[in-house]
Order: C-alpha cells, then structure tokens, then sequence
C-alpha cells in the first residue's frame, strides 16, 4: 500500500534513484535497465569519443572495478552523416563520392561495391578489362586496410615500430591509386558501367613490384612481432568472441573468421572473376584478438596473390560498357555535335534512370560483408539506399567482448576487430 | 676556499651540466634513434642532422603559456613536477664517473659523495621519485591521471623490491655497498682466457642479477614495454594528462635524467664503472711517465665510463621502439612471480658459492 501511494506520488522518480545509485527503498527492479551501468557507486569512466585508442569518435562507458571492466556501454552516432538518406537525394553516379567515406581506409572496396550494385539492378555488363582492374582494385585496398587495421592494433599495444613497417607499403599502395585516379585517400574511382579512367599503361608492373616488396615486408612484420611474447600475452585469449557469439552478432569478414566461421563472400558468391582465382580463405579457431590479427596478416598474403594472378591476366581493352544508358559520352561527340553535348548535359545534370526493381548486392569487403541494398522506383535517385556495413554489427560485439577484461584489453579488443567509424555510423 | 671545497663545487658543476644535457641529446637520439628504426627520417630541419629540434623543443615549452585546468588542486599540482624532477638529479651523487687521482698530495675521487650507504642511497632517493608522479595523478582530479598514478606506485613498489633483491648478490661478493669501491674492484682478473683477460665486472660474476636488474630497471624508469603509468593508449597520458608547458617538461626531463642514472648504475655495477674500455689501456699507456699522464688517465676513464652509459641509453630507446606493452596484470606477475623468486634464488646461490670460496 505504502509503495503504490509513493509510486503515484512520483511516477518517475524511481528510474532516477536507479540511475544515480541513491540508496533508495524503492522497488526499482522491474524498471530496471539492463544496459544501465550506473546501478552502483563504481566509478564510471569514459573511454572516447576523443581517446587516443577510439580510432574515430565512438564512446564506451565503463563501469571499473580496479582496472576490470565490470561493464560497459558502448555508444556510436558521432560520425553520422546521413549517408543512406544521401543515396535517396543524389543521382547514382552522385552517390560514388560518398562511398568513400563509408570506410575511409578501404575506399576502393566500397566504390568497387557500389558499381557492382547498381550495375545489377540495371543488367549492365562491364568489359573484362575494367572488372581486372576493380579487382586488383578491391584487393589493393584490402591489404591498405588490413595493414592499418594491424598496425594500429599493435600501436594500442605499444608496438609502434610494427606499425610504420607497414605504413610504408601502404603510402606506396596509395602512390598506385594516384596514379589510377589522381586520388589517395577519397578515390571514387569506378563508374557504373566502366571506371573513371584506365590504369596508365605499364601499371600492372608497379603493381606486381609492390607486390613482391610488400610480401618481404609483412613477412618482415611478422618476423618481428608474431613469435614476441609479450604481444602474446597481451593478444592470447583476450577478448575472445566465439563461433556462436559471432553467428549471434552478424560477425563476417576476418573477425568472424577468426572464430572459426568459414565465409568468405569472395568463394561463397564469386562475383567478378574471383571464381578464377586460386586463394585460400585463412580461419582460425579461438576468436581472440590474436586470431583476428593473425587471420589479416595471412589474408594479406592471400590477397597479394590474387593481386598478382590478376596482373598476370588483364589484357587491353575497353574499359566502359557499350550501354548507352551509362556510358558517359564521349569528349569528341560532346564538343563537336549537338546530340552528344546534349547527352552529356542531361547525364550529369539530371542523371539516368534506373528500372524499377530491388537488389541487395554484398561483397566481401576488408572488414567483412558490405552489402548496397537499393530500391528505385525507376528514377534517378533510389528510392531507399541501405548500406550494411560490417562494422556496425562489430561495434555491437564490442560490449560483450570486454567484459571482465582490462582497460587495456578494451583497447586491444577495439583494435582487432578494426572499427570504422565513417562505415559505423554511416 | 679550500681545494676540497672547490674540487667539490666543480664536479657538482659537472654532473649537473652533464645531467641537463642528458635531456635534449636524449631529445635527439630518441627522435632520430626511433627514426632509425622505423625506415623514416625525424626530425631533420634545425640545423645539421636537426640536433637544434631539441633546443627549439626546450625554448617552446619555456615560452608555452603555463595554466593549470580549473579542477586541479593547485598546490599539489604545482608541487609534483618538482618532486618528480630534483629526486632523478640527486641520485646521480654516489656514481663514480671516473676513478681518482692524487693532486697536492690529497687524494681526489671523481663522485659527487662516497658515502658509506652508496647504493642504498640511490634506491632511497630514486623511490622519492615516485612520489612525484602519484601527486600529480592525484592532484590532476581526472580518472585517467589517478589510473596512471595507481598504476605506478603499484608497479614501483614491486619493482623496487627485485631491483634492491638483484643486486644483494653483487654486494656480497665485492662487499661494499658504495658504488666507489664496487666499480674500483672490478679492474680486477676474473680469468685469463688464452692471454685474454676477462675482468671481474658484475655481469660475468652476476649474469643472472644483471638480467633482473635491467629488467627492474626499465619498470623504474617507466619505459616501454612498463611505461603503464603513461598508458598512451589507454590512459591517453596518465599521470602527466594534465600538465602542459615547462611542467609537462619536468616530467621529460625527470624521464630522461632516470634513464642517466639507470644507465650509470648499470655501467657501475655490472659494466666496470669507469674502467678502461678494451685498447683505452694502451691508449693511456702512451702518455706514461709524461707531466699529465694521471690526468690523462682520468680523462680515458670518463670517456670510457660516458660511452658505456651513452650505450645503454641507446639500449633504453632500441627496446622503447621494439617491443609492445606489458598489461597491468602481467605485469605484476612478472615482478612477484618470477623475478621476485629468481632474484631470491639469486641471492641463495651466490651465497653458497661464496661459502664454497668460488667467489
């Protein structure tokens, strides 16, 4: 009796006494939130959004018990930029701008998605040529973003050595995507039907001497820091996150891999030429921070060698497909007749329609299943444009991945499974 | 003012001259030393190989605008660097630099003070230290500094305790706790290999202590992989989070002069303290019989003493570049569970050889 009079008296009030962790004669249990980590007098401590180890701004709330994590809440959301909402207000060649920033160490990877999906909503076909060089492409930037996805991991651990062995190879895989595109970072390099322009000639060279070099360097850095026994402490059996936990959170990509779980959406659902290819899919077991790291590094290799089989088999050709509806217009046909300046003026300024239709086109992207789900109602803008990206459902593992772990395994768990903020908050 | 007394303002002029040079030639050597390593270039823009980025770094935390943050305690705040600072200059006294010579007829050593408590003033003085850096977290009033400072205390008390246990074996067998007379027993002949002398220096007679000590040793500097108290990655800064301008500096410099003196009391108690380097001897040899040849002598046993310290600074910042960080838990581990015993063991083994008269 006493307690309904009280409750009526002040209906909210519970939840608050809850939160702050007020010695309280309430009955708060059945208010009680399970993700609140303010329920006792721990000391809560923010880790991000401006923490060194937050590669990007994310926020993890930690409740510590000495330097254990007893729980935590991990919060995104500082990053978003509306990039889906974008998709329903651009053309579809507007849009490949913003795939680059979705996860900005692999750029290649969502431009390379992005076309493949709007090409198969149209039934558009590209020359051989241009899906040889979106593939060498795609894997360039897989070794770009698992380079610095390890690489970080092992600054988070104090291994700053390791990190710059790497970053070199990595600088001079962005002096070859200059020299396709004039861009390093932000590339937005292929077109729906084509690319933006063809690989300079003798390109397929440099790329295959990279190739040699960065084989020598990440043997170098493995060399260097694998076997290291206090990078094995700090690595083996921290933050582990199992097969079921991974199936559970919509793990894919190499942390899902690391656990055991054998994707790979490259063999699964080979689109391109990867049926071609002659690669094995790298797994490992436990799921531990070790696993994820060791999982790319081996990745690495294998994607050097796809690398290396594409080299040796593109051959010239066209690079643009021979549909009208995507084509861009030639310059000479734009400068010199009516009928091509008008087609130029109408592709860029209002765009090319779209027939009405759905698809949900997934590659395997560095971090895992990037997936561009796109509805259009026969316009020039979609009608609805989903982006999965895989490190929005890895963030959410983040959680329960630290738990009873150090503050330094937090750092050591965030590093690993290789979080992106423009990809997680989109 | 009499020679002692004179004598004695010179070296403390020297040591401390020396000391505050440690500091931006560590500047240097880290940046370009860690540069080395990492296949790029530092900092190579002041001057001939940017040897003047570390005089440019210095003047810009002198002329940096020095406020504290509203939520700190302003005196402890204050007080902190300082207490950080001065201990890491004062242990530096009891290392010998060189070794002595006769001048008017009184003998004159080359230590700021031979005092009787040798090293057991060093760890005194060096555990003040500490001090420093557990009021700063505390006195920063931010989670992340008083993780760091936990952190510290915790590991400078484990790590004091092997540090003292490690090197009980190379006082028993030189028996003589000041610094002045271990470093002078170590010109002695262990052994004559094939015409090869090998002398009594503390690693050939004490490996396993050595291997303790420079292990503890880096624990107690707060270098990497033990720079937990600082944390970069996961403590954003630690202890000094907090401190900008000359303030953040003290603690630098405080850094740097520890690994000095860490470096001084590896090369006094295991490397032979100033005894002549391998060809030194002959080198000074040829002055003999000449007006100055004590001087001479001198003169070799400080370079030969500063190459060994310069050696194993450069030793702190090769392992700095190299190695990852332990975990706070690890760590502990290591210091109780494992070096704790070996340091004991250490000891009892020592002890018996000696009893059997091997030592």
């Amino acid at each position: 009796m006493k307690n309904e009079k009280e409750n009526a008296l002040q209906p909210d009030v519970p939840l608050d006494i809850a939160r702050w962790g007020f010695p309280s004669h309430y009955d708060v249990s059945l208010k009680k939130d399970s993700d609140d980590i303010f329920e006792d007098s721990r000391v809560i401590v923010n880790i991000g959004p401006t923490h060194p180890a937050m590669h990007g701004a994310f926020r993890c709330m930690a409740k510590l018990n000495g330097e254990i994590i007893e729980k935590s809440y991990c919060e995104f959301g500082y990053t978003h930029r509306a990039k889906e909402k974008l998709g329903e207000n651009r053309t579809y060649h507007q849009f490949i701008v913003y795939t680059d920033r979705l996860n900005y160490c692999s750029s290649l990877i969502n431009n390379v998605t992005y076309a493949l999906s709007v090409e198969r909503l149209m039934g558009v076909e590209v020359p051989e040529r241009a899906t040889w060089i979106r593939m060498i492409c795609a894997e360039l930037a897989r070794v770009i973003d698992h380079l610095i996805c390890v690489g970080i991991n092992a600054v988070d651990l104090g291994a700053f050595s390791y990190f710059l062995y790497g970053y070199h190879q990595r600088e001079k895989a962005y002096t070859l995507i200059e020299q396709l595109c004039g861009a390093r970072l932000t590339t937005s390099y292929t077109r729906i039907g084509g690319l933006m322009y063809d690989a300079p000639e003798g390109w397929e060279k440099d790329v295959k001497a990279w190739v040699k070099e960065t084989r020598d360097v990440i043997d170098e850095m493995d060399r260097l820091l694998t076997d290291n026994r206090i990078w094995l402490n700090r690595t083996k059996n921290v933050a582990v996150f199992n097969k079921e936990q991974c199936l559970n959170y919509s793990f894919t990509g190499p942390n899902a891999r690391a656990a055991g779980v054998d994707i790979d959406l490259r063999r699964d659902q080979p689109c391109m030429f990867y049926d071609k290819m002659d690669f094995d899919v790298p797994i490992a077991r436990v799921g531990d921070v070790f696993d994820r790291y060791y999982v790319r590094m081996e990745e690495m290799k294998q994607s050097l060698n796809i690398i290396s089989q594409c080299c040796d088999k593109i051959r010239s050709g066209p690079i643009w497909s021979e549909d009208k509806r995507v084509r861009i217009p030639e310059k000479a046909a734009v400068y010199n007749t009516m009928e091509g300046l008008i087609h130029h003026f109408k592709f860029f300024m209002t765009g090319f329609n779209v027939p009405p239709g759905e698809a949900y086109t997934a590659f395997e992207a560095a971090n895992g299943e990037l997936g561009f789900y796109i509805v259009s109602k026969g316009d020039v803008n979609a009608h609805r444009m989903r982006i999965r990206s895989p490190s929005f459902w890895h963030y959410q593992g983040l959680s329960p991945m630290i738990q009873g772990g150090y503050i330094a395994d937090l750092v050591a768990a965030l590093g690993s499974i290789n979080v992106i903020a423009g990809e997680l908050d989109r | 003012m009499s020679f002692e007394m004179s004598f004695m303002m010179i070296k403390i002029a020297v040591v401390l001259a020396g000391l505050l040079a440690v500091v931006p030639i560590m500047l240097f050597v880290e940046r370009r030393g860690s540069a080395l390593l990492q296949n790029r270039l530092g900092p190579n823009r002041m001057g001939p190989f940017g040897m003047f980025q570390a005089a440019c770094d210095v003047l810009k935390f002198i002329f940096k605008e020095d406020s504290p943050p509203g939520h700190v305690n302003k005196f402890y705040y204050s007080l902190a660097p300082w207490l950080a600072v001065i201990p890491a200059f004062m242990t530096f006294a009891v290392i010998p630099f060189a070794g002595s010579m006769s001048w008017n007829g009184s003998e004159a050593i080359f230590q700021v003070a031979n005092l009787d408590v040798g090293i057991l003033y060093c760890f005194s003085v060096a555990s003040l230290g500490v001090y420093g850096i557990i009021m700063a977290g505390w006195a920063s009033n931010n989670k992340y500094s008083l993780l760091g400072s936990l952190r510290s205390s915790a590991q400078m008390i484990s790590y004091e305790l092997t540090l003292g246990l490690s090197i009980v074996g190379i006082i028993m067998v030189f028996q003589s706790v000041k610094l002045g007379d271990i470093t002078a027993a170590q010109g002695e002949t262990l052994v004559s290999i094939a015409g090869l002398d090998i002398p009594k220096w503390g690693i050939f007679i004490q490996p396993v202590g050595f291997i303790i000590f420079l292990i503890s040793v880096f624990a107690e500097t707060n270098r990497l992989p033990f720079d937990l108290p600082e944390g970069e990655s996961e403590l954003i800064a630690g202890y000094h989070l907090e401190y900008g301008s000359m303030r953040f500096a003290l603690f630098m410099m405080a850094e740097f002069i520890n690994m000095a003196v860490a470096s001084g009391l590896i090369t006094s108690l295991f490397f032979g303290g100033w005894q002549l380097l391998p060809g030194f001897g002959w080198l000074a040899g040829q002055f003999a019989g000449t007006e100055h040849a004590q001087l001479i002598l001198v003169f070799f046993q400080g370079v030969s003493f500063v190459i060994k310290v310069a050696f194993w600074m450069w030793f702190f910042v090769w392992v700095r570049w190299t190695l990852p960080r332990f975990r706070f838990d690890q760590l502990m581990k290591l210091g109780w569970k494992v070096l704790f015993p070996i340091a004991l063991i250490n000891v009892f083994v020592t002890g018996l050889l000696i009893y059997k008269g091997v030592l």
